[in-house]
């Protein structure tokens, strides 16, 4: 029974760096997210710190934690790009 | 009445839905398979699948429930904003690109790629048809309590007019029609709500926040000396707070003694024969009107009366450095009269701006009470990635750089939105426009207080972003039951046209059920359930998936297993809890966890790995 792709798909010789790329981009996102957390939790007057133009941390963090996202998401996608560019032919992918 | 009817935004939202209804027609045309139906053929651009995943994902929960949860307790609410979006993160380094390359229509297709079991094929469609459920009660609930104030009618006709127009979007041209629609409803509500922050910052700060629109009343302050006609009927103690029950011209009201001043509070009152009073009057005589507003405002350590135009880090730091007022919920009894009061509370903005007012993870916090935010946290992280009706929008691209692509679209778009937010939600909270009784109303309301046009255009998109989340989510629902239950695990071996028709049938079938929960389930808290619906997909859902793709000996049992633990565990949690003993039962629950995730996700990976070490010949005989 076929419950492959919708759209016929090429090989993808790429699939493994940009896993193993994917892997280390989603740690470092998750570690500060998990110190975000973790401020909150063990010391939350920390948060009313100002750190950028008078920001507090609280404040700060979030919208860093929203715009690294975005960031990142560039990052891998100019990188995934290129890595798929150098190991597929034309027409894979 | 807080809000009449607006004919403005009756005429906008039948213009959105007549546009609606005729893509619809047009691409009804277009749509004769099950991969066009169920995946809009994979033909979709990636840049309009992005905008369209923000169209699916930002739903009532966020433009609705956020900002009004922003306008009440600050910084508490704003973190639903940075753990939803940081759940795409999940989404893009790890799941988009395999969902494209292993999944046909369905999550449960790529699940079951390497297996072909029976067992995944039904729970996996179980679970799908769960988490929907659970995600489309809010968003009809949500369609009824806008249509109510705005439009004058009952609740239940709103939940009817959404669930019918979006059977009708999805039984016509299934996955094609939803992604306009939600591609268009995904631009709408990020421009406009760009438009509604400028006039935040352009109206900046004002100690009286008096509108063109509508001016700003002050609940009064009374002293023993001038007591304005009033005169005290009875005293009532709740908490640390005093209650003093006053009259005038025959009209009770409610304040709280503080020495020998006396501030009004706002009150509800539900009398024994049923009438409900506001501000000890009939609702249609305005007695209850809207609140929030600053107590003080310092800009650049000096205080001042309104700040003028501010830019968006200004605004931050006013508010950081001012005081608000604040509405406390509390409740009591009045002989047979039960009273809801809201108390004003003068509450530093370096407050606002921190977490704390909600969730209890500094002053007066327990350890229960951190473990509850830390399984938040958690489940906003996990739950995007885990999501059915998110997943199979990765199938309406054509290639595996396209789902990339589409999702980074989406974090941009989504993000930009959920930095509006905080704007938008203390916009609310500082220009007296906050509804005591609905907090979901913030961000309309702010609109109206600026403007009716800005006000009606701003109300039909909150109805369109009703429309665009539920369409996505009957299309998941209509998938699970249509291709994965009958087409799979019943093996019906459906024609294409068969399967088709089978996905429109169970369309409309999910649409009814939605319309009639919708109705049901009046009065819940919007954001509340969909937070509920992340910790149910994250525990079900994630472990399969992130097991599947990055550790070999998963096997199909473990799978299916980890599936029933999850949605078991997240479900028996949920329903034992504080809250929903509350809500239905009047009592404390079996325990105080609110979130269930923590616990929930835990048990269904510990559980995948076990059984899958357990039945790994499963695995050999196949390889076999």
């Amino acid at each position: 029974m076929d419950h492959g792709p919708a759209v016929k798909l090429g090989v993808d010789h790429a699939a493994k760096r940009k896993t193993r790329l994917g892997i280390w981009m989603f740690i470092s996102y998750t570690i500060l997210y998990g110190v975000f957390v973790a401020i909150g939790v063990a010391n939350y007057e920390a948060m009313k710190i100002i750190v950028f133009a008078d920001l507090n941390l609280a404040v700060t963090y979030g919208f860093g934690l929203i715009v690294l996202a975005i960031i990142m998401g560039l990052i891998y996608n100019w990188r995934c790009t290129k890595i798929e560019n150098e190991m597929n032919k034309e027409g894979e992918v | 009445m807080i809000y009449g009817v607006s004919y403005l935004a009756i005429a906008l939202f039948v213009f959105f839905v007549l546009i609606v209804l005729g893509l619809s027609f047009y691409f009804a045309r277009k749509t004769k398979s099950a991969n066009s139906y169920f995946a809009a053929g994979g033909t979709i651009h990636w840049a309009v699948n992005g905008v369209a995943f923000a169209g699916d994902y930002l739903s009532a929960a966020s433009f609705l429930g956020i900002c009004g949860m922003i306008a009440f307790v600050g910084y508490d609410g704003f973190l639903y904003s940075i753990g939803y979006l940081a759940g795409w993160v999940v989404a893009l380094f790890l799941v988009a690109e395999p969902m494209k390359r292993l999944g046909k229509f369905t999550f449960t297709d790529a699940l079951d790629s390497k297996f072909n079991s029976k067992a995944i094929q039904l729970t996996a469609a179980i679970s799908t048809l769960i988490v929907s459920l659970f995600y489309l009660i809010p968003q009809m609930v949500g369609a009824g309590t806008l249509v109510e104030p705005l439009l004058g009618l009952d609740h239940w006709v709103g939940v009817v007019i959404v669930g019918a127009v979006v059977i009708f979007i999805v039984a016509t041209a299934g996955m094609t029609s939803t992604t306009y629609v939600q591609f268009i409803k995904g631009g709408l509500l990020i421009i406009f709500s760009t438009v509604l922050a400028i006039y935040i910052f352009t109206n900046g700060l004002n100690l009286n926040p008096d509108h063109k629109n509508q001016d700003y009343i002050q609940p009064m302050t009374l002293t023993a000396d001038d007591m304005q006609g009033f005169t005290s009927v009875s005293n009532i103690d709740v908490d640390a707070l005093s209650f003093v029950k006053m009259e005038k011209d025959g009209i009770y009201r409610w304040f709280t003694k503080d020495g020998d001043k006396f501030e009004e509070a706002m009150s509800t009152t539900k009398t024994i024969d049923g009438e409900k009073l506001y501000n000890g009057a009939p609702k249609e005589e305005g007695k209850f009107y809207q609140v929030g507003n600053m107590v003080t405002i310092i800009k650049d350590g000096v205080e001042v009366e309104s700040t003028g135009k501010v830019g968006p880090l200004k605004f931050l730091s006013v508010i950081n450095s001012s005081e608000i007022a604040r509405y406390v919920k509390v409740l009591f009894d009045d002989g047979d009269n039960e009273v809801t009061a809201y108390v004003k509370t003068v509450t530093p903005g370096k407050e606002m701006l921190i977490p704390g007012l909600k969730f209890k993870i500094g002053k007066g916090a327990t350890p229960l009470s951190k473990l509850n935010f830390i399984s938040l946290m958690l489940a906003l992280f996990l739950g995007t990635a885990s999501l059915p009706h998110i997943l199979i929008r990765y199938y309406t691209v054509p290639s595996q750089r396209d789902a990339r692509k589409s999702t980074i679209v989406a974090i941009a778009a989504i993000g930009f939105f959920y930095v509006l937010t905080m704007f938008m939600g203390l916009g609310a909270a500082t220009n007296g426009v906050l509804n005591l009784e609905d907090g979901n109303m913030s961000a309309p309301l702010l609109a109206k207080a600026f403007g009716v046009g800005l006000f009606a255009i701003i109300s039909a998109i909150a109805f369109a972003t009703i429309l665009g989340t539920v369409s996505g989510l009957i299309v998941a629902s209509s998938g699970a039951i249509a291709h994965d239950l009958v087409d799979r695990y019943m093996g019906k071996q459906l024609s294409d046209k068969e399967k088709v028709r089978a996905g429109k049938i169970a369309a409309a079938c999910v649409g009814v059920v939605a319309i009639i929960l919708g109705i049901l389930f009046k009065g819940m808290n919007v954001s509340f359930l969909v937070g509920w619906a992340f910790a149910v997909a994250a525990s079900a859902n994630l472990p399969a998936i992130l097991m599947l793709l990055f550790w070999k000996k998963t096997t199909a049992k473990g799978i299916a297993s980890s599936i029933i633990v999850g949605i078991v565990s997240a479900l028996g949690i949920i329903i034992t809890g504080p809250s929903i003993s509350k809500q239905f039962f009047r009592s404390e629950g079996l325990h105080g966890l609110d979130s269930p995730a923590i616990i929930s996700f835990t048990l269904a990976l510990l559980t995948l790995i076990i059984v899958s070490l357990l039945t790994q010949k499963d695995n050999d005989k196949k390889l076999a």
